[in-house]
């Protein structure tokens, strides 16, 4: 990377060998606090065209994903979807049209951001949380607890995810909202979160900064919130951010099953599915949520895969 | 070897009890009449619901409930859909049907994917590279349903090139374009990891020593590269077989194959609980053996990982 080459800007400076005392070859400016892991993606993101694009790209899912209504008047659902207006054309105000059931399409599409938004984020977010803390105890714990959690990790890893959310949305007594939905998909993905939060504990609790912390008398706990996790994050990290994608087109495809979620709440996956019912009529109604949902995907797995590069020097130097 | 698979398949044990016995219990312990559920939103009369309880053992204690269910599975007994007919007899007719098409969609992924992995990274960066990135990239982010219809719709519906619903006999050739959407995304999957593989093995000292000693560049790239390079894709190859179950669910609904995905679209569609929990359960199951399949393969394939650990 540039910033470790002599003589070239960036973080540390590091001073040009004809121009330094052989001393001072290595002197590094202590001044300058030393860049952390995620300094240095940080450092390799933000020179990606493609990661702004990215950003913005979610910035704008996000915010209207928070605030539909500040980009159309007309409701998706309920009282404003009139039988009278079924598969009318574009109209002033309603520029994508109506569905079948008299909705407005771009209405639906705008309110079905939010699903697809909080189901991809709270998925994300519980299975992280639930498979980091399990993957870390039983990484820097080991012993029975290690062995309990690695079995009971493959035995949810062992049902490919959606097909347990198949079963468990099939026969769900509670409501199929955003946040069931969220726990079903999280419940069976969280394993791969544990498997890699365990391997990059292990790793972190066999370092030298470890030892270190033992020999100056930390305790066991400190030491694992204040020193091993924190080292252990990236690659959990990387893995989340991909995922992000997947739970985003598990919730559609679940709810264009009709197992995801109810009509009632607009969602892509469930628009697309209407909308195979008046194909014939109007084949351009599957094209709108389809876009929308494509468009939200690829930029949550282009971040994936950017935040991939970023914390992985590996890949970094192969690029 | 011998000893590895027999170690493999005992480490799979607890895992398949496990995995089974959540299936189980997820269906049958929700709180909440389990019966009810099963049924959705249609209640069925009291003296349905008692001889359901029967049948499922619900009066009898939990674990013996499971011992009965796991034991029912290998002996057979799926237990009946609405219609009357032994879930067993839907599987017997449904399962040669969904073998041709993922055996089909596992043909197209390993020669489309690998082929055009292979040209993309033997020329990075190069127009084919980048257009075959950005292909890739688009049928990643686009889900299968999605391309389903539009497949059907074009194809089928405004140029009439393919019938858009397949018949009940699902011949190989009626097959082919099924196959194709069903391994829409893993193709593009296969691609990016060939193309990975091949530009990092392709700048190996052991290909430079190969291009010295005058080998032609043919044999380079196939006895050299590709080969070292096709490890981790045969390993994608198989446990993608989780992801195309999930894919044949939704391309056999779409295109109508009476498949074992189309089976279970259906009866979610119809809300057929039992039905469901039958197919899917066996579904969980060729996944777990196929990933044991995958682990020796991989054994075979990589000397490195050989047999003892």
């Amino acid at each position: 990377m540039s910033s470790n080459t002599p003589g070239q800007g960036g973080g540390r400076y590091v001073a040009p060998i004809e121009e330094t005392p052989v001393v001072a070859v290595d002197a590094v400016d202590e001044s300058q606090k030393a860049q952390s892991v995620w300094g240095d993606a940080w450092q390799a993101m933000r020179k990606r065209w493609l990661f702004w694009l990215c950003a913005a790209l979610i910035a704008v899912i996000v915010v209207v994903a928070l605030f539909p209504q500040w980009f159309t008047a007309s409701l998706p659902t309920g009282g404003a979807c009139k039988i009278g207006q079924s598969l009318d054309p574009a109209s002033a105000g309603h520029p994508l049209g109506f569905d079948k059931q008299g909705c407005d399409v771009f209405s639906r599409i705008l309110y079905g951001t939010r699903s697809s938004v909080t189901v991809g984020l709270l998925a994300t977010l519980l299975a992280t949380l639930i498979g980091g803390i399990i993957g870390a105890l039983a990484g820097f714990y080991g012993g029975f607890l290690d062995s309990l959690v690695s079995r009971l990790g493959d035995i949810f890893f062992a049902i490919p995810t959606i097909l347990g959310a198949i079963i468990v949305m099939q026969v769900m007594p509670w409501d199929r909202n955003a946040i069931t939905l969220s726990i079903v998909l999280a419940v069976f993905g969280w394993p791969i979160i544990a498997r890699i939060m365990r391997g990059a504990v292990l790793t972190a609790k066999n370092s030298d900064y470890v030892m270190a912390s033992v020999a100056l008398g930390l305790s066991r706990s400190k030491i694992l919130l204040g020193h091993v996790i924190p080292n252990a994050l990236a690659p959990v990290i990387v893995i989340a951010t991909v995922s992000l994608g997947t739970y985003i087109v598990a919730e559609a495809s679940l709810s264009f099953l009709g197992i995801g979620l109810p009509p009632s709440i607009p969602s892509w996956g469930g628009d697309i599915s209407t909308a195979q019912g008046s194909i014939r009529q109007a084949p351009e109604l599957i094209f709108f949520p389809a876009t929308a949902l494509a468009i939200t995907v690829l930029a949550f797995l282009l971040l994936g895969d950017i935040v991939r590069d970023a914390l992985d020097p590996k890949a970094r130097a192969r690029r | 070897m011998l000893w590895y698979i027999g170690r493999r398949l005992l480490q799979l044990l607890p895992v398949f009890f496990g995995a089974t016995f959540l299936i189980y219990f997820l269906v049958f312990a929700m709180p909440g009449d389990p019966i009810a559920a099963l049924y959705g939103d249609r209640p069925p009369a009291e003296s349905v619901i008692e001889q359901v309880r029967a049948e499922y053992n619900l009066d009898k204690p939990f674990i013996v409930q499971y011992l009965l269910w796991i034991g029912g599975i290998f002996t057979g007994d799926f237990g009946t859909t609405y219609s009357g007919r032994a879930v067993i007899d839907v599987m017997v007719h449904a399962f040669p049907i969904t073998a041709r098409l993922a055996l089909l969609a596992l043909l197209f992924e390993a020669v489309i994917g690998v082929t055009a992995g292979l040209f993309a990274g033997l020329r990075k960066g190069k127009p084919f590279d980048t257009v075959s990135l950005v292909v890739s990239l688009i049928f990643i982010s686009v889900p299968t349903f999605v391309i389903g219809f539009v497949v059907q719709y074009v194809f089928g519906v405004k140029l009439g090139w393919i019938n858009p619903s397949v018949s009940s006999a699902a011949t190989w050739l009626e097959l082919i374009v099924p196959a194709l959407v069903l391994a829409s995304v893993s193709i593009a999957q296969v691609l990016r990891l060939t193309r990975a593989s091949v530009a990092e093995n392709a700048g190996a000292d052991y290909v430079r020593t190969a291009k010295a000693k005058g080998l032609s560049r043919g044999r380079v790239v196939r006895v050299h590269v590709l080969r070292n390079s096709l490890i981790p894709v045969v390993t994608y190859l198989g446990t993608d077989l989780g992801t195309l179950m999930v894919g044949a669910v939704i391309t056999e609904g779409i295109f109508n194959i009476k498949g074992v995905g189309g089976t279970v679209f259906d009866a979610v569609k119809r809300g057929e609980g039992p039905t469901v929990v039958a197919f899917v359960s066996v579904m969980v199951i060729i996944f777990m053996l196929a990933n044991l399949l995958v682990d020796l393969l991989y054994a075979v394939l990589d000397p490195r990982i050989r047999y003892v650990k």
